[in-house]
C-alpha cells in the first residue's frame, strides 16, 4: 500500500462533501412523488423547490429558469438537439436557420451531438483555439456570419482548465440573432457566474463536480428563450424533462450549491494557491515539460502538463502505485488510437500529447499533498525517461 | 482491487529487466528501432550474438504499460535463443508469456518482435550476412501501426477481404488513416491473389 492517497482526479469527479452526505442521509426518508397532492408528496415538492431557489440564487437566475436533469451530458443533448427536434407543433430555436457553432475541445457530450445534428444534416463549425486554448476569435466571426441557430462553447475546459471570455462571446452571437448556449460544468463553483450579465440563453451543470451526487444536473433557460423538450413523459418540470423527480439527487445539489456559495471565495483561493506551488515546484525539479492551457485564464485547479519523452499512461501507472491518482490525455490511457483532442486542437503536437497529465485539485487536498507529488513526481518521470527510446541523456534533452 | 493487467505485465512495468540504461559502454552487434513517438510508441532493441545465438539484449521504449511490460518480456525470453528461431518470435508469444493483454491493448505489444528483428537484420548487415535477411522484404504501409504489407498480405490469407477485416486484423489506418488508398490498392491485389 502506498503512503498516502493523494486524489487529484477532481476534473473527473469529487468525493461528496461531508455535509451533502448529511443532506442526503438525511433525505433518504423522503420518499414522496414530488408530483402527489398528499403531504408527503408536499414535502418532496419544497424540497426540490427549496434546492431550485438556492440554485437560481447562485447563478443570478429565476427558479423557473432552472430545470433539473439527469446531469451535464443530458443537459447538453437537451440544448444541441434542439435545433432541429422534428416536431412541427413546438417552438423550435431555429426559425430556418440550422446552424451550430461551437468549438474543437468540447467536452464529448456536445462534440458528438454536434457530430450527430451533422449526421442529420445540420452544419456545424467546429472552431479552433489558440495554443492557450482560447477560442480564435476570427474563426467566430466568421462562423457567426453564416448566421447559425445556436453557439455552444463551455465555460472552462475539463482537460487544460482554459476559461473562455463567455460575456464577449455571447454579445457577440446575440448581436448575430443567434442562441447562446455553455456547458459550465467544470466552471460552477470555481468561477462567479451570473447569467443575466453574461448574457447567455443556455447553460449546464452537473452536481458531481462539484462535491455533490452522480446523476443529477441542471439545465438553466433564459426566461424566453426557446424550449424544446428532450424526455419527453410526465408533466415534471413544467413538461419541460420528465420522469420522476430525483428528490434525493436534487436535495444533494441544492447542498452544494449552498455550501459552494458560502465556501466559494476562500477555497477558490487555497485550491489555486495549491496548483500554483505545484506548477512552480514541477517546474523547478523537472526538465523538458510544458504546462498546458492558459497562464492566468485557468481553472483554480486545474494543471495540465506534458513531459517530453514520456508516455502519459505508463506515468499514471507509477503514480497510482504511489496512491497519487491522476489523469492523462494519451491514447493509450483512452481506450481509442487517439490522444487528447484539446491538446491537439492548441497545436502542442501528439508526442506532448501522448505525454500528458492532468492534476485536477480540489477541497480535500493540502500542501502536504503537493509535497508527496513534487517528492514522488521526479525520480518517476526520471526512471520512465531512462527506459525511453524518444528521451535520451547524452544528447540533453528530447531526441526526437 | 483488480490491477489493470496480468501480475506478468505489472512485475515487468514496475521491474523491467534489460533496460539500455548506458548506450555508449553497451557495444552492440546489432540494433533496431521501429514505432514512432507520434503514434505512442516506439522501441529499440540492441542485441550481442556469438555464434549466431543471441547472448544479450538490451532496449529502449516510449510507451504505455503493455508496451514497456512486452518488451521487457521479449528481452528475457530471446536471450540465449539462435538468431533463426528469434527472427520468428511473435507478439502472441509474447502475449502469451505476459498472461494475456487486454484486447485494446494488444496492438501495444506489436512492435516488439519487429524491433528485434529489425536488430537482426542490422547485425546480418554488419556481418555481411545480407543472405539472411528475409528476401521478401516487408515495406511498411501504416506509419503510425507499423503494418507492412506482409502483414496485409498474412491477414488476406487469413480471410480478411474488407478494410474493416484488415482493421480489426491489423488495426492498419487507425491512427492518422494516411496510408488507406495506399492499404485498399494493396488489399485488391492480394485478395486477387488469395481470394
Amino acid at each position: 500500500m502506498p503512503e498516502r492517497i493523494v486524489y487529484m482526479d477532481y476534473n473527473a469527479t469529487t468525493p461528496l462533501h461531508p455535509e451533502v452526505k448529511k443532506a442526503l442521509v438525511e433525505g433518504f426518508d423522503i420518499f414522496g412523488n414530488a408530483s402527489s397532492m398528499h403531504t408527503l408528496g408536499r414535502q418532496a415538492h419544497e424540497e426540490i423547490e427549496k434546492a431550485r431557489k438556492i440554485v437560481a440564487d447562485f447563478l443570478g437566475a429565476y427558479p423557473e429558469e432552472i430545470v433539473f436533469t439527469g446531469g451535464g451530458s443530458e443537459s447538453n443533448n437537451t440544448v444541441l438537439q434542439m435545433i432541429d427536434c422534428g416536431s412541427g407543433t413546438c417552438r423550435c430555436m431555429s426559425k430556418g436557420r440550422l446552424g451550430l457553432v461551437t468549438t474543437q475541445i468540447e467536452h464529448p457530450s456536445v462534440l458528438n451531438v454536434a457530430q450527430y445534428m451533422e449526421n442529420k444534416g445540420i452544419s456545424v463549425e467546429y472552431l479552433p483555439v489558440d495554443p492557450t486554448g482560447k477560442v480564435d476569435l476570427e474563426a467566430y466571426r466568421r462562423a457567426l456570419a453564416k448566421n447559425p441557430a445556436l453557439v455552444s462553447i463551455m465555460m472552462a475546459n475539463n482537460e487544460i482548465g482554459t476559461i473562455q471570455d463567455i460575456r464577449t462571446l455571447a454579445r457577440m452571437a446575440k448581436e448575430q440573432g443567434s442562441l447562446f448556449h455553455t456547458d459550465a460544468v467544470q466552471a460552477v463553483g470555481k468561477l462567479p457566474i451570473s447569467v443575466h450579465e453574461l448574457g447567455i440563453d443556455y447553460l449546464s451543470f452537473s452536481a458531481h463536480k462539484l462535491y455533490g451526487p452522480k446523476g443529477v444536473g441542471i439545465l438553466y433557460v433564459r426566461k424566453g428563450a426557446p424550449y424544446c423538450t428532450f424526455i419527453h413523459g410526465g408533466h415534471q418540470e413544467e413538461g419541460r424533462r420528465a420522469g420522476t423527480y430525483n428528490t434525493l439527487g436534487i436535495i444533494g445539489l441544492g447542498k452544494a450549491i449552498e455550501l459552494a456559495s458560502k465556501e466559494m471565495a476562500e477555497e477558490v483561493a487555497r485550491v489555486r494557491g495549491l496548483r500554483n506551488k505545484l506548477k512552480e515546484g514541477i517546474q523547478e525539479r523537472i526538465p523538458d515539460i510544458h504546462v498546458n492551457g492558459h497562464p492566468t485564464d485557468v481553472l483554480p485547479g486545474t494543471l495540465n502538463v506534458s513531459f517530453y519523452g514520456v508516455e502519459g499512461e505508463s506515468i499514471l501507472l507509477y503514480l497510482d502505485m504511489e496512491g497519487i491518482e491522476v489523469s492523462t490525455g494519451s491514447a493509450c490511457a483512452s481506450g481509442s488510437l487517439e490522444p487528447s483532442h484539446v491538446l491537439l486542437a492548441t497545436g502542442v503536437g501528439p508526442e506532448l500529447a501522448h505525454g500528458s497529465i492532468r492534476f485536477s485539485l480540489g477541497r480535500e487536498n493540502t500542501m502536504e499533498d503537493v509535497n508527496y507529488v513534487l517528492e514522488k513526481l521526479p525520480p518517476i518521470i526520471q526512471r520512465l525517461r531512462s527506459m525511453s527510446s524518444a528521451y535520451s541523456v547524452s544528447s540533453m534533452g528530447r531526441s526526437a | 482491487m483488480d490491477w489493470l493487467y496480468s501480475e506478468i505485465v505489472k512485475d515487468h512495468f514496475m521491474n523491467p529487466r534489460n533496460i539500455l540504461e548506458d548506450e555508449t559502454s553497451f557495444q552492440a552487434d546489432g540494433v533496431g528501432t521501429v514505432g514512432n513517438i507520434k503514434c505512442g510508441d516506439q522501441m529499440l532493441v540492441a542485441i550481442k550474438v556469438k555464434d549466431g545465438v543471441i547472448t544479450d539484449c538490451k532496449w529502449k521504449t516510449y510507451g504505455c504499460a503493455s508496451a514497456i511490460a512486452s518488451t521487457s518480456m521479449l528481452s528475457e525470453v530471446v536471450k540465449g535463443m539462435k538468431l533463426e528461431e528469434a527472427y520468428h518470435i511473435t507478439p502472441e508469444e509474447i502475449n502469451r508469456r505476459l498472461g494475456g493483454l487486454p484486447e485494446h491493448k494488444i496492438h501495444c505489444s506489436v512492435l516488439g518482435d519487429k524491433a528485434l528483428r529489425a536488430a537482426i537484420d542490422d547485425y546480418y548487415r554488419k556481418t555481411g550476412q545480407e543472405d539472411k535477411i528475409q528476401k521478401e522484404k516487408a515495406v511498411i504501409v501504416c506509419q503510425c501501426m507499423n503494418v507492412t504489407d506482409k502483414d496485409i498480405e498474412k491477414a488476406v490469407k487469413e480471410g480478411a477481404r474488407t478494410y474493416l477485416d484488415l482493421q480489426n486484423k491489423t488495426k492498419i489506418g487507425t491512427v492518422c488513416g494516411q496510408c488507406k488508398e495506399q492499404t485498399l490498392k494493396l488489399l485488391e491485389e492480394y485478395v486477387h491473389l488469395y481470394g
